[in-house]
Formats: C-alpha cells, structure tokens, sequence
C-alpha cells in the first residue's frame, strides 16, 4: 500500500505539519480533514486586527489557497473524524467514508470551555475560538453599543482593547481578584488593569455572574451582587479545553491531553500528535506541558514530521507568547508557574513599557516583556542556551539588558 | 506582480512572484522557503522572518519601525541591511528584489 498521512484537524499545527512533511521529502500521500470549513488560519487575530476590521478572511490564511495544490495536499474540510480503527489504520468519517492511513497526526486543538450560564443561549452572547464565532460577532458590534466580556485574561483582554478601538463601551467581569491572575505576577495585572481603565474599560474583579438577561436577545449581565450591567454582546473567554476524544477513544494514553513523547509519538508510534491538544515533557522546565499557542503548535508540528520522515529529534524549544492591546505589545518568553521573585525593569506604575522578570529560586525562568522587544529577545535566548542572569542588572535599566547575562 | 529572489545562505536561489501589498515574509511562507518562518503571522512579535535586504534594493523598501529597529538588534548576526521580513512589504519598484536569508533563525 502506498503510504498516506493523515492530519486530523485543519489547525495551525496542520497546516505546519504539511508543509514540513513536504519540506523533509516525504513522498506520499498528505491529506488534512478538518471540520471547520476554512482552510488553516491564524487564530490570534480573530480577537484583534480581524475583530477590528483590519485584516479580511483570505488575510488570515497561514497559507494561500493555492499551496496546498502545489505541495500536493488533499484538504477535506467541513469533514468531521468519527473514529481511528487503528487495528485496520483507517479512519472512519461522520458520512460513514473510511480513509486508510500509514501514519496519522492528530492537531485538533482546543476548544472553549463552556460555562452554563442562565442567558447564555441568547442571541449576541459569543465565544472567541473560531472564524465563525468572530464573524457572527459582527452583526452585534458598532460605536455606542455596549459588551461586557466574562474573563480577565488575554481572550478577554484582547477584545476588551478591540471593541474600545471600535467604540463600544466595555465591561470585563473577572471572577479572581485581579485579571491574568494565572499567568502573571500582580504588578502586571496592575498595570494592565491600569492601562484598560485609562482606555475607558470598566473592570470588575472579584466578580461572579448570576445570569445573562434579556428576552430573545442579550440586554444585560446580572452579577453575584445584584447589580445589571446593560449589554448589546456578551464575550465568553474563560479558557479552554483540548480535544482529545477521538484520541481517548482509540484508546490512546490521555493525561490532560494526548500524551506524546518528545517526538511527538503517542503510545501508538504510527500516531502522532502535536499542538494545543497534547500534554508533553518539557526538558527545560523539566515538567510535563499543555500548551496553547502558536509557537508549540508549530515547533512541535516540525518535530512530528520529522519523526514521521524517520528523523527522530527531540522536542525542546522555550515555550512564548505574545499578546497585543492599544499600544501594548507584550511578548512573553518562558513560563512563569512557580516564580518565587518578580524584578521589574522600568516603570510599570506610570509608563507603557517595562518588563517583569520572574524567579524561582534565584533561576530566571521567564519574562513578561510589554513594549520592550530587546528584553523579549535577550532573555528568550538566555533561556533557551541556559545563560544565567544577574538580579540587580536585570533590575537596573541604565543597564544594556544583554550585559545582564552570562554564559 | 513583483518578483522576488531569494537567496539562501548557501546560495541556493528561489524566485517567487508576489501580489503587491503582500509581505515578502507571506511570500516566502506561501512558497514553502523554509529559510523564513512568520511564526506570529506578521505581527512584529517572534522574528522568526529575518532576513538581509540586498544593498542595491534598500532604498526602495521602506525603513523600519522602532520595534522591529529593537527586535534587529538582537537577532542571530544582525547586518545593517538586516529587516523583519514580515514588515516589508511589497511594492512594483521592488520587482526583482534580491533577499539573502541567514543560516538560522534561532
């Protein structure tokens, strides 16, 4: 039989997948399914420059239409996977149509968490995961008009700035006591609350909702407190949870995700898996990983070709991030869970730009970096190549940030 | 459409044509060159798209921001002809362009 890769999910990881299984010679067959029905797009713009306007659908594709016929690529999208048969390596579509694979990556991602709220059928009440939710958003959107979004992290964020940008008053309800509390340290939930306040952002933390209100269309959020805050769109950002079933119904090892080994094989070595949907060991952090993010479905889709092409690397990139609001671009390099010490290296109480750098035990293990691209990149590689930092350079602004690491 | 040649490290060319308006880092991604990655999708943020401006085409690409100026200088071997791939965008007075890629990107 000639050999046939199948990707299951037409995510950034597939379409990374693809491209690299190509770019390592592999001579047979690629076909991706995917059950949305868009080819691969960038999913970080659909809470910014697409939300806004600024970029149009075929702006989002990872890569022109045209590629995949060129690079011989088969896309079935609108195609959803019912089950692996891995006895007979085949998989089994909705339709009842079986495809045989020799090798098969599963990159579906995440989808949102959904929290059943009272109200949260109602027209205009939203999720921000996929192109469809965000174009459905559209029709509720405009100057004047009012949204509350539920969750103070980046999601919520993110739209929070974009509505702003259009003109709408916003609301963001925040269950913990200061937004992004998962992620960073309360210096730069305080700066960015401060900096959403001053772009006319009403947030509320320590805020529970009671029920989203109105009658066929949202008109208000109720919270714990009793108080209505009005709403023409309500946005549901409060994280969101890997698609492993069709995995975990092939009977392949789950552990908050597919777990893969750091060639990104499952228990079964003619599966793969790669991207937000997999939980991995991370040799610098020295912890298994859930990721979700650009950059680990892309680096761990390289490796996963890789590993299918017979070139067996290891996975071991530094996980980062970036987030843009306003004027704020933050990037982040490494992960900043378990930081015992924050040392901030400019002003983060009166200006836009400074950069938060967390410890553990003396060890830099990752930065926040808002509007500060030379800490983002210096310390990006320092993590990665394991340079040391000193403390009171990092600290010291006058100080040229790469002179703050030693090898 | 312009058209623009890339030259790899080890001098390995490749000539791609291109919408104008478009980034050369989205050409080079939508033509499989592996030298340029685009991880961020071209919002300044990973420079994974870096690449040298070939000197005699310099003065037709427009310069750089103070972002992407911070994000050049720490780069592996920046040049002064050093740029952002994602940020140079794509004009018919750059028909021919020549860019040279580094070794690596990390």
């Amino acid at each position: 039989m000639s050999e046939h890769c199948i990707i299951i999910g037409a995510s950034h990881a597939a379409a990374q997948l693809a491209t690299s299984l190509r770019q390592e010679g592999w001579e047979g067959k690629i076909s991706i399914v995917g059950d949305e029905p868009y080819m691969p797009y960038h999913r970080p713009p659909l809470s910014k420059a697409f939300f806004v306007g600024e970029k149009t659908e075929d702006e989002l594709l990872i890569r022109a239409a045209n590629f995949y016929e060129k690079n011989n690529i088969d896309l079935l999208l609108g195609c959803r996977v019912d089950r692996i048969d891995r006895d007979a390596k085949k998989i089994i579509l909705q339709d009842d149509a079986e495809i045989a694979y020799t090798k098969l990556a599963i990159t579906t991602g995440a989808r949102v968490r959904k929290i059943p709220f009272k109200g949260s059928e109602l027209a205009g009440v939203f999720y921000m995961r996929d192109l469809n939710d965000v174009k459905q958003t559209h029709k509720f959107t405009g100057k004047g008009k009012s949204a509350v979004i539920i969750g103070g992290g980046y999601i919520g964020l993110e739209t929070a700035a974009s509505l702003r940008k259009i003109g709408m008053s916003v609301t963001v309800i925040e269950a913990m006591s200061r937004v992004l509390q998962r992620v960073t340290a309360p210096e730069v939930s305080a700066f960015y609350t401060r900096v959403h306040t001053e772009e006319g952002v009403d947030i509320r933390t320590d805020a529970g909702v009671d029920a989203i209100t109105g009658e066929q269309h949202v008109d208000g959020v109720r919270l714990s407190d009793g108080t209505t805050i009005p709403a023409d769109l309500v946005i549901i950002g409060v994280g969101v949870i890997p698609n492993i079933e069709i995995a975990e119904a092939a009977g392949l090892t789950i552990d908050n995700g597919i777990v893969v080994d750091e060639h990104a094989r499952t228990n079964d070595h003619d599966i793969l898996a790669a991207g937000d949907c997999t939980n991995h060991y991370n040799p610098i952090y020295q912890r298994k990983l859930r990721l979700e993010s650009v950059q680990n479905a892309t680096d761990q889709a390289k490796i996963a070709a890789k590993t299918i092409c017979g070139k067996l690397e290891t996975y071991n990139t530094l996980p980062w991030f970036w987030s843009d609001q306003y004027d704020l671009k933050l990037q982040i390099a490494g992960l900043s869970q378990g930081f015992d010490q924050v040392i901030i290296r400019g002003d983060s109480e009166n200006s836009r730009s400074f950069a938060a750098f967390y410890l553990c035990e003396g060890r830099l293990i990752a930065v926040d970096a808002i509007n500060r691209p030379k800490e983002f990149m210096t310390t990006k590689r320092a993590l990665s190549t394991g340079q040391t930092a000193d403390p009171i350079k990092l600290a010291d602004d006058a100080i040229d940030i790469k002179d703050a690491f030693t090898n | 459409m312009p058209l623009i040649i890339f030259k790899s490290h080890d001098g390995e060319t490749k000539e791609v044509h291109a919408e104008a308006g478009t980034s050369v880092m989205q050409a080079a991604v939508d033509s499989g060159i592996d030298g340029i990655l685009g991880e961020c999708g071209g919002s300044c943020s990973c420079a994974t798209c870096h690449c040298y401006i070939d000197p005699a085409w310099v003065a037709k690409v427009s310069p750089a921001d103070s972002t992407e100026v911070d994000m050049l200088e720490c780069v592996l071997e920046p040049k002064e002809t050093s740029r952002l791939s994602c940020q140079v965008i794509l004009t018919d007075e750059m028909d021919g362009i020549i860019i040279d890629m580094p070794e690596s990107q990390y």
